[in-house]
């Protein structure tokens, strides 16, 4: 295989995951490759959906609870026992704290990241099955919503992509 | 340290090309870099872009990311990738004589 080959030209981003730290690595990945000169799109399925959601994809959260990894007040911080992350408003305050840590690295807001990604020419699909499933309509979505997509077509529409699920 | 000779100026360069020292950056200089990126000609868009780089650069000491571009640079991303294709913030860089951008956004 010669050199040119090796260099990937297109991905395609499955985001699958409706938290904070679900949704960002699927757009920041997205930017990126758009950034290097690589096609991208991400498709978007299961919870991953209100991502793209236009009265919800302002208020993603992180998830508090189920994540052994989260410590509190920062990074080396103590660890964050499960029932304390069931806390009301613990969810809410770790997403503040995390939204301001990404202000300052110029990580931007998911409606905006989701803009900013549309127009570097990435493209933004949503799974079918999920539509059906949570009684939505193209009327629900952000205005950079491409096109809801069968299993089929996303495949189709992947061909000599690198599939990369999150 | 590589040297490479550029519009006629011998410039302090990395491996990959970008010039180590932005004050050894003439505009020849910058438009034969695009010329090989396959650039050309510059027009003023592509020098707006060039230009902001340079003087937030000066100002920061660190490469902006694509959203400072589009927000405190005021040029829109559609643009950005309509007058550089292929990587704009890394050919527009490269063109400015800074640094390549070290940030994942």
């Amino acid at each position: 295989m010669s050199e040119a080959n090796d260099k990937i030209t297109k991905v395609s981003i499955v985001c699958s995951k409706g938290s904070l730290e679900g949704v960002y690595p699927a757009l920041i990945m997205a930017n990126g490759a758009r950034m290097e000169g690589i096609e991208a799109s991400i498709f978007f399925t299961f919870f991953g959906l209100y991502a793209i959601l236009k009265d919800y994809n302002d208020k993603i959260k992180i998830a508090t609870v189920g994540n052994p990894a989260m410590r509190v007040p920062d990074a080396k911080g103590m660890s964050l026992p499960t029932w304390m992350g069931s806390i009301p408003g613990m969810s809410a305050f770790a997403t503040k704290m995390m939204n301001k840590e990404m202000e300052q690295l110029d990580i931007p807001p998911i409606p905006e990241f989701i803009e900013m990604i549309c127009d570097a020419g990435g493209k933004i699909y949503a799974c079918k099955a999920t539509v059906d499933m949570f009684h939505l309509s193209e009327a629900d979505f952000c205005p950079q919503m491409e096109k809801v997509l069968t299993v089929g077509e996303f495949y189709e529409l992947s061909a000599g992509s690198q599939i990369i699920f999150t | 340290m590589p040297t490479a000779d550029i519009a006629g100026v011998t410039v302090d360069v990395n491996e990959e090309g970008y010039l180590t020292d932005p004050s050894q950056w003439t505009k020849p200089v910058g438009e034969a870099i695009a010329a090989e990126l396959g650039i050309a000609p510059m027009t003023e868009g592509h020098w707006k872009l060039i230009d902001f780089l340079q003087k937030d650069y000066a100002a920061q000491g660190q490469m902006p990311t694509i959203r400072r571009v589009k927000n405190a640079g005021g040029i829109p991303i559609k643009e950005l990738y309509e007058l550089y294709p292929g990587g704009p913030l890394k050919k527009a860089s490269k063109i400015a004589g800074l640094p390549k951008p070290a940030s994942c956004v």
